[in-house]
């Protein structure tokens, strides 16, 4: 299991020190030089969405002034100029991954959107009645749902490895539900709600070893941490660019090429096709194949932008800079009076969820949001996990490369007021 | 932090603490689950109706605040009254949180809102108006006889 948290420990043991400071990072950032409620904003919902960078928005507005035409069949200058700004995100995400080719990435709406592929086109393809499906009890919505719809139709099996009282996964019953009728497992990366690092490599490894495909759902870990598909050896790897500093609109799907060339298309359509008459259509090659459609161009091109905002920094720095003032977090949250964490793994990114005894999360989302303070409450998407919490809803901070000591520190004070204006 | 005091005054912040008719009713003819899928917060209203009057009221559930405090003093002030006057009520209630006029706002006088005018600040706070009126939607449907679980969406 361990090597799985490879970036976390690493991070730990020999920090690299980062050549930035989150202030200065600030500055990129023009929505966080707006003023909310007549306060500086400070920004804890980074797991709903990042804020973006002044280059992923000049990219945006550079590409329809001087760039915009329909990609991949002009024959005319804006369209090439287009198409080879669109193909070079493709070849970024490849590096940033560590993907064997561009032909693996798939452009798609979302995280959201790239499960419901999978389960569509690789379920309906390799999926028979009886076969097993797993997936874990800190899934977000999105890995849950598809399945069960896949299921109903198909007569799969859902499976559900529990949690641990600290919120990690129970190993021992995840190797117990794992057998020879596992056909896949899909499992998240990162908890969106606890911040559980999950050890996907070795989650990976038992699969495979029983013959099962493994999809990792990277939307909550590709922001945080070094992502490299093919060290971790999974199946899928699916993300959304706008959790990571990138436009909304726009997640990708990294699938291994022989398992992507033996999946029918998704959707049918104009660019997926190599030719059509009405009696036969014959399909793309990939990655176009699972492209129906003018894609999000604008949105993909501007993606390349955040990558290389985030290459600048460095994943490994990043990962050690929010490990820090994760734990600076955790810590100064535990010194709240009647505040409880919810979950205590070992290896953790992103989110800290948390509840304030006698004030429900959505009065405290209230009184922070009057002090520019942003954070989530609610159930997260993630029902399952607050049912087995025995909540109805949570607080929730996340964190961004953006964030500083600050900003918790300004969490912190939010907190001890609205204790007092709760008379708690 | 006015606004904020406009939201949480005094009277909701006690009946959030002490809510008024909190329990079950044994002898309900009336019983309607209510959700607010935003939040999650659950709420089940019991209803004793007799000659069309609203003899007995009593709700359970947890929630934030302002659903507790809606619902606890959406018990009190019902209690006794007819299905109409409830209904008008509703509909006086609800123009008081969202700041505009009723779907019935052309039928004629609201009745006055005594008490309940404490959550006059909730239409600064559009996010939360469904916290505040999660219970009396869901009273509105307990006396509908509606099926099912009533929702905010």
């Amino acid at each position: 299991m361990s090597q799985l948290s490879a970036p976390t420990l690493r991070s730990l043991n020999n920090p690299p020190t980062p050549a930035w400071s989150p202030e200065d990072l600030r500055e990129e950032f023009p929505i966080l030089q707006r003023l909310v409620r007549g306060r500086r904003l400070v920004y804890l919902d980074n797991a709903a969405t990042t804020q973006k960078p002044r280059v992923v928005i000049e990219s945006l507005v550079r590409y329809y002034q001087e760039l915009n035409a329909n990609v991949h069949r002009g024959i005319h200058y804006l369209s090439e100029r287009a198409t080879e700004a669109f193909e070079q995100t493709r070849r970024a995400v490849q590096r940033f991954i560590g993907s064997r080719s561009a032909r693996e990435i798939i452009f798609t709406r979302g995280t959201t959107e790239s499960i419901n592929l999978v389960a569509w086109s690789f379920g309906r393809q390799f999926l028979k009645s009886g076969d097993e499906i797993l997936i874990t009890h800190l899934e977000h919505h999105s890995n849950i749902v598809p399945w069960q719809m896949l299921c109903q139709e198909r007569g799969t099996i859902l499976r559900v490895v529990p949690l641990t009282p600290d919120g990690e996964l129970d190993w021992m019953a995840f190797e117990r539900l794992v057998n020879e009728k596992t056909k896949l497992i899909s499992v998240a990366h990162v908890s969106n709600v606890l911040g559980t690092v999950n050890p996907v490599r070795e989650i990976v490894r038992v699969g495979h070893a029983v013959g099962a495909k493994v999809l990792v759902d990277g939307a909550q870990a590709a922001p945080h941490l070094p992502v490299n598909v093919q060290e971790l050896d999974c199946d899928f790897y699916v993300f959304s660019a706008h959790k990571m500093y990138g436009p909304t609109g726009v997640g990708v799907l990294y699938g291994k090429e022989e398992l992507l060339e033996a999946m029918p298309p998704y959707q049918g359509g104009g660019d997926m096709i190599a030719s059509v008459t009405f009696e036969r259509t014959t399909y793309n090659v990939l990655p176009y194949k699972f492209e129906a459609g003018t894609p999000n161009i604008a949105d993909v091109v501007a993606f390349k932008a955040a990558l290389d905002f985030l290459d600048q920094l460095g994943m490994e720095q990043i990962s050690a800079y929010e490990d820090q003032l994760l734990h600076y977090a955790l810590q100064a949250l535990d010194e709240v009076p009647g505040l409880v964490i919810y979950g205590r793994p070992q290896y953790r990114c992103g989110a800290i969820a948390f509840n304030l005894d006698g004030i429900h999360p959505h009065d405290l989302g209230t009184i922070l949001d009057q002090e520019g303070i942003a954070i989530r409450t609610g159930h997260h998407c993630a029902q399952p996990l607050m049912d087995w919490l025995g909540v109805a809803a949570t607080a929730r901070a996340s964190l961004a490369v953006y964030n500083s000591r600050q900003d918790i520190d300004e969490l912190i004070a939010g907190l001890h007021r609205a204790r007092m204006f709760f008379r708690l | 932090m006015s606004d904020l005091k406009e939201l949480y005054q005094e009277v909701i912040l006690d009946h959030q603490k002490h809510p008024r008719n909190f329990g079950s009713l044994s002898d309900a003819t009336h019983r309607q689950e209510g959700y607010n899928p935003l939040c999650g917060d659950r709420i089940i209203v019991y209803v004793k109706l007799l000659n069309n009057r609203i003899e007995g009221i009593a709700f359970q559930g947890s929630g934030c605040a302002i659903s507790t405090a809606s619902a606890s003093m959406m018990t009190e002030a019902v209690k006794g009254k007819t299905i109409e006057e409830a209904e008008a009520l509703f509909h006086a209630f609800h123009e008081l949180v969202t700041g505009k006029p009723s779907e019935t706002s052309a039928c004629g006088k609201r009745p006055p809102l005594g008490k309940l005018a404490v959550f006059s600040g909730v239409r600064e706070f559009p996010v939360r108006v469904k916290c505040a009126t999660l219970a009396w939607h869901t009273l509105r449907a307990a006396l509908m006889g509606w099926q099912g679980t009533v929702s905010t969406e």
